[in-house]
């Protein structure tokens, strides 16, 4: 797509630059996030970095291809790699992480009885957040790994396949805010939080909440929930701090942010709502890399050109039919192509500033290290 | 034919991406023709359906929102489980004024984060409740009810609502509540359609969906194609692109003899280039349609509509579905 007006992306410069550590792939679901997540991170290894990957739900060929196949929450070396750099690879296990967390900040016993109540059980593998929250703290423990032995110089992160790319950003302040959130403190001592700070009325229509809330659900899970905020209470400030610990190094200098979308109006909207809050929230952007664009071979010849050639051909012999299909094929494809040019115009004319460059639509999914070596080549050369 | 006369409820899932509210509002339309009424429903709070119909965001409210041929008539509601919440409250537990006091609290979403299987008891609780109105011949029943569902990763845990509850509440009215669901959606009253697309990673999900589904025995219906393109070239010509004997010069003196004015040569290889794409394109979405027919399942294919989805489009999705006999 070569008339984007917006300035090249050049991905070599944030990928191979020593001073950037981190690498933060975002943006809708299905539009080749973590197969750029892991082109770039090979990418760089092949440079002479020692990476690191952290993909979140591969797809499973991509996955063999880094030969992650086994969901065991720590980064294992990818063989094949050219050149005198490392790549490890992992896929995000939330609820090992979770555990992990729970684990690191609990003596053993007390440990033990979080992960046996059930309502940690059900927050752990489905609470709307998790994820992300799992994901953030991933890459936390994963970058003070980097900082004390050296092991790697440069994270690469996928981020999950939320409906909204700026989940990722929210989620652990949601789940923090549910945590430490008014009805759970109540809920964990009812009698105690009904009389105070929550006013009268409020406290009545609490009370016929709670009461309701047991007759519907049972008392169990209502116990639940107070057992487990009274056994987490002495280790969830060290959840929240390390939550902030890692959006404070989101906007660190040694960080960038990567957006991924394909020409599709909603994939493009998502980009550009995340765009923005990376802005305002003063997060470091490297820019846009548009996934899945179609190319037009020779764009001189214009679709009204060739549908006219086409029409005149279709009554003759085979040859001419055969070249009036291949006509109507060059055809149909610059409309994609303006179509596609007209989405991405979208957010290139809200965002004029920002750094912009494509990959071709590529016939096959990545199966092999080559394959993402390919897009590799094509992510970090000009559009 | 696919006749689906005896179901009250379509359940349309699929990767995201893949078209699935498009696809759930066609069927909506096409389900409603002759006279007959019927009820998109959307159940993830993103106002989607008011955005493919160029309307003001839902509220938690039957509308009507567009007309089927024959003076047929679709509605729209947008699910929300806060305030299903409120409403199950109020019909079971005489809440009254209360349930408002409790969701400017933040407790009735307090209560759905809490317990996220709750959530979706009260979403599909919803739609059962819809269907029921049609057994008990009610004046405001509908022929057919659609839910634009969750995408295929949540499915099956969405639908089955039982498996979810019973971890939480043994017993008690949610259980039952949850039982009741259950006895709607696992019945032949209920079909849950996939949306797919002819690539790789779409017809994976689908697969492992329907696997997932029938393990669940909750009931598949149909595989939904998505965004078919049309064959511009045929068997023969595609054979000639692959073994290489196009004879891609002499096409290209022709097409520069019908007017396009560009070096034959250079012409020839673009030409070429862009035959070759189509075919290796086509080969893969052949080898991905024959991964979906080995489902076994009824598959309706749609045609890309190149331009984007607008109202307009819808109807021809809705066409394109009837011709091929859905009912």
């Amino acid at each position: 797509m070569n008339n984007i007006n917006a300035p090249q992306l050049y991905l070599d410069d944030v990928v191979l630059n020593p001073e950037i550590h981190i690498i933060v792939c975002t943006g809708s679901g299905g539009v080749g996030k973590t197969t750029t997540a892991a082109a770039i991170a090979l990418r760089a290894a092949e440079h002479g970095r020692r990476v690191c990957v952290l993909t979140i739900d591969p797809a499973r060929r991509l996955a063999q291809a880094l030969g992650i196949e086994e969901l065991d929450n720590t980064p294992r070396k990818v063989e094949g790699i050219q050149g005198s750099g490392t790549l490890d690879a992992m896929m995000l296990d939330m609820k090992r992480t979770f555990d992990e967390v729970v684990e690191g900040h609990s003596d053993p016993e007390r440990a033990q009885q979080i992960l046996n109540n059930p309502f940690y059980q059900s927050l752990s593998s489905s609470f709307a957040g998790t994820q992300e929250y799992m994901a953030m703290e991933k890459l936390g423990q994963l970058h003070s790994q980097a900082q004390a032995d050296g092991i790697w110089d440069l994270i690469v992160v996928d981020t999950p396949p939320s409906r909204s790319a700026l989940d990722f950003l929210d989620a652990p302040a949601r789940l923090g805010s549910f945590l430490d959130g008014k009805f759970i403190r109540i809920l964990s001592a009812p009698a105690r939080g009904a009389g105070r700070g929550i006013g009268k009325i409020a406290a009545m229509g609490f009370g016929f909440f709670t009461s309701a809330l047991s007759k519907i659900l049972g008392s169990q899970v209502l116990n639940d929930v107070g057992a487990f905020v009274t056994a987490i209470d002495s280790t969830f400030g060290g959840f929240r701090e390390r939550a902030d610990a890692t959006y404070a190094l989101l906007k660190d200098t040694h960080t960038s942010f990567i957006v991924i979308a394909a020409p599709e109006a909603d994939a493009i909207r998502e980009a550009s709502f995340f765009v923005e809050r990376l802005n305002s929230d003063q997060m470091p952007l490297a820019g846009l890399v548009l996934n899945r664009v179609t190319e037009v071979n020779l764009p001189e010849v214009t679709r009204e050109q060739a549908l006219a050639a086409a029409q005149e051909l279709a009554a003759g012999d085979a040859a001419s039919k055969f070249t009036a299909s291949l006509l109507e094929l060059h055809a149909q494809r610059v409309s994609q192509v303006e179509r596609q040019q007209e989405i991405a115009h979208r957010f290139t004319a809200a965002h004029p500033g920002i750094r912009v460059t494509s990959v071709r639509a590529l016939s096959q999914d990545v199966h092999d290290l080559d394959g993402l070596r390919e897009i590799g080549d094509l992510l970090s050369s000009p559009r | 034919m696919v006749n689906w006369s005896g179901t009250a409820l379509h359940v349309v899932s699929g990767k995201g991406g893949a078209g699935k509210t498009t696809v759930a509002a066609a069927l909506a339309i096409n389900l409603a023709r002759e006279g007959k009424r019927t009820l998109l429903m959307e159940v993830e709070g993103r106002q989607g359906i008011a955005q493919l119909f160029d309307t003001p965001p839902l509220p938690y409210e039957e509308r009507r929102i567009a007309v089927a041929p024959g003076d047929g008539e679709v509605w729209a509601l947008a699910v929300d489980a806060d305030e299903a919440l409120v409403e199950y409250l109020a019909t079971f537990y005489n809440l009254g004024r209360a349930g408002s006091a409790l969701r400017k609290m933040g407790a009735i979403d307090f209560a759905t984060t809490l317990a996220p299987g709750l959530r979706d008891v009260l979403l599909t609780g919803k739609a059962c409740e819809l269907v029921r109105r049609k057994t008990k011949r009610a004046d405001n029943a509908y022929d057919a009810i659609v839910i634009d569902a969750p995408p295929t990763g949540r499915i099956e845990q969405f639908l089955n609502v039982t498996a979810q509850v019973s971890a939480l509440a043994k017993t008690g009215p949610i259980h039952r509540h949850a039982e009741m669901v259950m006895g709607v959606i696992g019945s032949p009253q209920t079909a849950v359609h996939l949306v797919t697309l002819l690539e790789e990673m779409p017809v994976q999900e689908t697969i492992d969906a329907v696997a997932q589904l029938q393990t669940a025995n909750l009931p598949v219906g149909a595989i939904f194609i998505n965004m078919v393109r049309d064959a511009l070239l045929d068997e023969k010509q595609m054979a000639k692109v692959r073994k290489g004997t196009l004879g891609i010069k002499k096409l290209s003196d022709i097409a520069v003899a019908a007017g396009i004015h560009q070096d034959p040569s250079v012409l020839a290889t673009a030409l070429l280039q862009e035959a070759h794409d189509h075919v290796d394109r086509s080969d893969l979405e052949a080898r991905e349609s024959s991964r979906v027919d080995e489902l076994g399942l009824p598959t309706i294919s749609l045609p890309l509509i190149s331009r984007g989805i607008d109202l307009g489009s819808l109807y021809l999705l809705a066409d394109a579905m009837f011709d091929q006999g859905v009912r």
